[in-house]
């Protein structure tokens, strides 16, 4: 009978060790980050279109001090752009992506009735959950949040009285990601161990489903790279808090020369990239497993060359961790060095486009079926390639110093990375959704979700390639003293009609998901006639996953239309035949 | 056949929790790696000043060394069945000694006026005592494991069948003191 026992309220929903409650746990909150995220992002798109007028909505949400008439400030705006980043980055595509599907599918797929330790994955959520609390009552100091952007760029970060939000601000943005960093660590140790430990009888690495590969990868990236950014952030709370130089020298603040002396912001930089380049494949690696999986179920094919897109994850990985230096090139790096970053950066292009074919020839002359889950997998090879073309010509030193800081950065990343990443999770909410609650999820409305989504984020970044071709800088308040902008202007108010339409749309996904899990249509047991082991587990939520004894497992994960079956798909816990081959 | 899967599944839990350890320490390598790397980088500019490094960190080498020693020790006895909790005991004493020594080294530091912060600081003294200062704060969390293995031992809670504690006390500590040498060597090679 597993392990299940008697569980109280506190034990089931709160204090939780359940790997599928906390997955929940880590989703909801990521949702709920999300939300507030993309407010901010819809405040200063207003500001950004129609700068210096009044918005009621700006009122409502800032009040009178942050946004005295509806007028954003400043300070708030910089503060907004800040937050958002940090929120959407850490908190919403980082443990609302990885902790969510790590929790949830590690255990069901590899066959296990638990994380190796439920008490610290219970942990790594309640470090991540205070982390939460902190960060978002930093929204609420007088002087307000961290302003110095998601990347907190010393001097504006490592000295308290640079501008209003370097002070308290910035204080609680690095103590809540300083116990974001330790969740992430215990979460990540923990799915490591699980992986190599704790698989089912007959499943092997190479049965592994993708998903499973692609959370083992991140998991090892976050060990290796998380605390490279604390020993960064350890740093910098010397320098804020006792005086130290390690980012500081020759400053003058109000006509006084600070006592800074011999210390370099560049450093800074060297230490936060060596982390900020992996955290892009931390984000964008689980979102390439999701979509590998939910492609391949609803191709009803196998994926594409199996071995090619474990080793191409390796590669990306591995890669990951050697091109920090292409968000450094007019630091005033030595251009010999900047070619050795580009050849690096470049090289990542090989395994990308390794994923990208064998994602299209999966598709290529399948029995598509077309579910809310398929599309944004689809919608995810979209702008994975779009996305990752511009990557190529900021990767090249030569061409990124025309660009650098401009909007075409801005229209890179959220492409490549942001929608990538969020497609890649609306992809696994749609498709393990019959798994979390027992529920389906409205089809129309997802269908509405995706279409509306899909067109208005294009419509937001896209044409955010052209204004910054056009030189328009990122992270300006307003462009209005620079008369060269001025034929900017319609598509700025273009790109803020389409955030607001892609905002709005979000509401019908919330609606959806909070209505499906009391309300939807009963789910079968396997409802999209996948082979993973996750659908063999009974519907019902029991702590230890299965009734009676864990499935064996004798085949992989994808053998989908095999010739000489019955079905078009084969669950792994089914044995080979007399004869049968495996794949 | 009930026992034996019991066993098989404590095998597999202290596989688990030892690769956990193992993990663990990767993460606290790439921290440290942080710290050093980041010498290399501001070492290679203008400004860097050499300082040398204080006697008193031979003194909590040579600890440390003998801590790892006496684990070894502790680890081969309860192999045997043999007692080891007085070299566990020992170790965490000697441990003492390595944070007493390093405490003796800052305070030589301060005494020929090379300071942690403040103006008469440099960014190598800075280096020197924030690197210094963030192994020793893994050395007392190695301190705190080794007080309770030793409890543990002292009540006999280990056997050659069941010693994962000594274990991993053993290998926390040998990496502690792995690491306390890389970084004075690095130390030595950067600030001499």
């Amino acid at each position: 009978m597993g392990d299940h026992h008697k569980e109280t309220f506190v034990t089931k929903y709160i204090f939780s060790i359940d790997h599928k409650m906390i997955a929940k746990q880590f989703l909801i909150t990521g949702m709920f980050m999300g939300i507030i995220g993309m407010i901010m992002s819809i405040l200063f798109r207003l500001q950004l279109s129609n700068p210096g007028e009044s918005f009621k909505v700006m009122e409502f949400f800032l009040g009178e001090k942050w946004a005295p008439g509806g007028v954003l400030d400043p300070n708030m705006y910089l503060a907004l752009v800040t937050m958002h980043g940090t929120i959407l980055v850490f908190w919403v595509l980082t443990a609302g992506l990885s902790g969510t599907f790590a929790n949830f599918l590690i255990p069901l797929q590899i066959g296990a009735r638990d994380m190796a330790s439920g008490f610290m994955n219970m942990l790594s959520y309640w470090f991540f959950f205070v982390a939460t609390i902190v960060l978002l009552s930093s929204l609420f100091l007088e002087m307000g949040p961290a302003s110095s952007g998601w990347t907190i760029y010393p001097p504006l970060s490592a000295l308290p009285e640079a501008i209003p939000g370097s002070g308290l601000g910035q204080d609680l943005w690095l103590i809540a990601m300083t116990l974001f960093v330790v969740s992430s660590l215990l979460g990540g140790l923990n799915y490591i161990v699980t992986i190599l430990n704790l698989r089912t009888k007959g499943m092997s690495m190479s049965r592994l489903p993708l998903t499973v590969w692609a959370l083992l990868i991140v998991a090892i990236l976050g060990v290796l790279s998380f605390p490279v950014l604390l020993s960064a952030s350890l740093l910098l709370v010397f320098d804020r808090t006792f005086g130290t130089s390690f980012y500081l020298s020759d400053i003058i603040i109000g006509g006084e020369l600070l006592h800074h002396t011999g210390g370099s912001p560049i450093l800074y930089e060297h230490l936060f990239w060596f982390l900020g380049h992996p955290e892009v494949y931390i984000i964008l690696l689980p979102a390439l497993g999701i979509v590998s999986e939910v492609i391949s179920v609803n191709s009803r094919k196998p994926i594409f060359g199996y071995k090619a897109m474990v080793v191409s994850l390796m590669a990306i990985a591995f890669l990951s961790f050697i091109v920090w230096g292409h968000h450094m090139f007019v630091t005033g790096m030595d251009p010999f060095l900047g070619s050795v970053f580009t050849f690096t950066t470049l090289l990542i292009a090989i395994p990308s486009a390794v994923k990208v074919f064998n994602y299209i020839a999966t598709l290529w002359r399948a029995s598509i079926r077309f579910t809310p889950a398929m599309l944004f997998a689809i919608g995810f090879v979209s702008t994975f390639i779009t996305g990752g073309l511009t990557g190529i010509i900021l990767g090249d030193s030569a061409l990124d110093i025309n660009v650098h800081d401009t909007y075409f950065v801005v229209g890179h990343f959220h492409i490549v990375m942001g929608l990538s990443a969020i497609y890649g999770m609306f992809a696994g909410v749609y498709h393990w959704f019959p798994k979390m609650y027992g529920r389906m999820m409205n089809k129309k409305l997802g269908y509405l979700h995706f279409w509306v989504t899909f067109i208005s984020a294009y419509g937001v970044f896209f044409p955010m390639h052209f204004t910054g071709l056009a030189g328009l800088p990122r992270r300006y308040y307003q462009n209005t003293s620079f008369p060269m902008f001025d034929q900017l202007t319609d598509i700025n108010e273009i790109i803020t009609f389409f955030a607001i339409v892609g905002g709005l749309i979000q509401i019908l996904f919330v609606f959806n998901f909070f209505y499906s899990i009391f309300k939807g249509s009963k789910s079968t047991q396997n409802p999209w006639k996948s082979n993973t082991l996750e659908w063999t587990a009974p519907i019902e939520r029991i702590h230890g996953n299965w009734h009676g004894e864990i499935p064996t497992v004798h085949r992989w994960a994808y053998d989908y239309s095999k010739p000489g079956s019955d079905d078009d798909f084969i669950s792994q816990d089914t044995p080979l035949r007399d004869g049968e081959e495996e794949h | 056949m009930e026992k034996k899967n019991i066993k098989m599944d404590i095998t597999a839990k202290n596989n688990a929790i030892r690769q956990l350890l193992w993990i663990g320490m990767i993460g606290i390598t790439m921290f440290f790696a942080g710290l050093t790397s980041a010498v290399i980088v501001r070492s290679a500019e203008s400004g860097w000043v050499k300082i040398g490094i204080p006697d008193f960190f031979w003194l909590s080498t040579c600890s440390i060394i003998i801590g790892s020693i006496l684990m070894i020790i502790a680890k081969r006895n309860i192999r045997k069945d043999k007692p080891a909790t007085q070299y566990v005991i020992a170790t965490l004493i000697f441990g003492l000694f390595f944070a007493l020594f390093q405490f003796l080294g800052w305070k030589d530091l301060v005494s020929n006026e090379i300071f942690f912060t403040g103006q008469n600081s440099t960014s190598s003294s800075s280096f020197l005592y924030v690197i210094t200062l963030a192994h020793l704060l893994h050395v007392i969390g190695g301190l705190i494991s080794l007080i309770f293995t030793s409890v543990k031992s002292y009540k006999g809670k280990y056997n050659s069948d069941d010693y994962l504690g000594i274990e991993l006390a053993s290998v926390y500590w040998h990496f502690l003191d792995v690491l306390w040498i890389y970084l004075l060597i690095f130390l030595f090679y950067m600030l001499n």
